[in-house]
């Protein structure tokens, strides 16, 4: 097991006080919180900030830390003492990101040592609600799918050692099922002790970005490419969805940004939503001599054409 | 690691045909009931139904109120700082989507 050093991790002094170790929790909480940071790794950074601050924020825990903390530095291989924690109890109920420790902090402080502290550790608790993010694709959201998911969970074998234990899940994702959506399994989460029930797992579903689509509520929507010619005399083509390939018309007369709306054809659901295709205007290279000729038959035809019409008319120009 | 258990696993959909009595919200938050009716007060949290006995709350209730609650205890925050975080998110996401739009079409 690795020592880890919890005053490097809050980025204070070991002689820093409780104030101090206060408020640069504080600080780091508010950058590193998953609801609030994007960060990519914004949930690891907070739980190694709370554990730290679990342990150095009660003063009596962090005397004990201190007391085996000192000469180790972080990343050193570490053993507590044996029978050293008998006279401290620490236990007490806690949820959410900041409910996970490492197994350094379990051993220097027990299992059931959370942020709440309490005399005598309930004789019937609920068990821990987990949380995972589950990413999908928009084509599974479409047809619905089913996932594995691997859970560790930590168990104690008939010695009292803990051990992780790996449950794997084949979740169904329901159709229809949208971006940022959550999933309840009731009862996937950690045990409970003595009558407590056990928490609950929650899914949550992030889609995969795609190239071509964007998703808003249940409406699905694309850019699509046309070419002069099909926005101005109208076209009909075949068009990729996520759920296979629609004929779609593209009226006469129609400029970039146009939406074209395919009902029904966006998430599955009831209702189900809409995929629109977003109109934008590719331009044909001029790099043959009929191509030039024919940008310029064009030009002489729309002689009157004047695409920076609205411009002139701006004051001050 | 050791053991494999397999099995499958029909989730329940959270979201606004989920009905929650409070009792129920207490639960799966995990939270007592007067902590949620303070959520309540402090317009965090929106009830529906008409008559107090039919009051029940939707599965957006649900991620709302265990937000909230992860903030309060993580950031140590009074329940109004409470709201005006949850309110400031919302409209960073907002516009943070209407960034990725604007990214889109500029394509």
């Amino acid at each position: 097991m690795e020592f880890k050093d919890y005053y490097a991790t809050l980025g204070v002094e070991r002689s820093a006080t409780q104030e101090e170790i206060k408020r640069s929790y504080r600080k780091l909480a508010r950058k590193f919180h998953p609801d609030v940071s994007k960060e990519p790794d914004a949930e690891e950074r907070f739980k190694a900030v709370a554990e730290a601050y679990k342990a150095l924020g009660d003063p009596e825990r962090r005397a004990a830390y201190d007391s085996v903390g000192s000469g180790h530095q972080g990343n050193q291989e570490f053993h507590p003492p044996p029978g050293w924690d008998s006279g401290f109890e620490f236990s007490g109920a806690d949820a959410g990101f900041g409910g996970e420790q490492s197994e350094f902090f379990e051993s220097l402080f027990g299992r059931h040592a959370g942020a709440g502290r309490r005399a005598q550790a309930p004789q019937h608790a609920n068990g821990a609600d987990h949380h995972a993010k589950v990413r999908i694709s928009l084509a599974d959201s479409y047809r619905g799918a089913t996932r594995s998911i691997t859970l560790q969970v930590p168990q104690a074998d008939a010695a009292g050692h803990l051990t992780l234990q790996s449950r794997q899940l084949e979740v169904n994702i329901p159709k229809g099922i949208r971006d940022g959506q959550h999933l309840r399994l009731a009862g996937q989460g950690s045990p409970g002790t003595g009558r407590g029930m056990a928490g609950d797992l929650y899914l949550e579903i992030a889609f995969a970005p795609d190239p071509h689509f964007r998703v808003e509520g249940r409406d699905v929507y694309l850019d699509l490419p046309v070419a002069p010619w099909e926005a101005a005399l109208g076209a009909a083509m075949a068009v990729a969805t996520p759920d296979g390939s629609v004929e779609l018309r593209v009226p006469p007369a129609s400029s970039p940004g146009r939406k074209l709306r395919l009902k029904g054809k966006g998430l599955p659901g009831n209702p189900s939503g809409d995929l629109y295709a977003v109109l934008s205007i590719a331009l044909p290279p001029a790099d043959t001599d009929a191509a030039k000729a024919a940008y310029a038959e064009l030009a002489k035809a729309c002689g009157s054409f004047d695409p920076r019409h609205s411009m002139k008319e701006a004051p001050g120009v | 690691m050791s053991d494999y258990e397999q099995s499958t696993i029909q989730g329940v959909l959270i979201d606004e045909h989920l009905r929650l009595t409070l009792i129920e919200l207490g639960r799966a938050c995990d939270a007592d009931t007067q902590h949620l009716i303070d959520l309540v007060d402090e317009g965090i949290l929106t009830p529906r139904g008409d008559d107090p006995s039919t009051v029940y709350f939707d599965g957006q209730a649900l991620l709302r109120a265990r937000k909230a609650l992860r903030l309060q205890r993580d950031l140590e925050l009074e329940t109004a700082a409470t709201a005006l975080v949850l309110e400031l998110l919302d409209e960073l996401e907002r516009l943070r989507e209407l960034l990725r739009r604007s990214d889109h079409l500029a394509r």
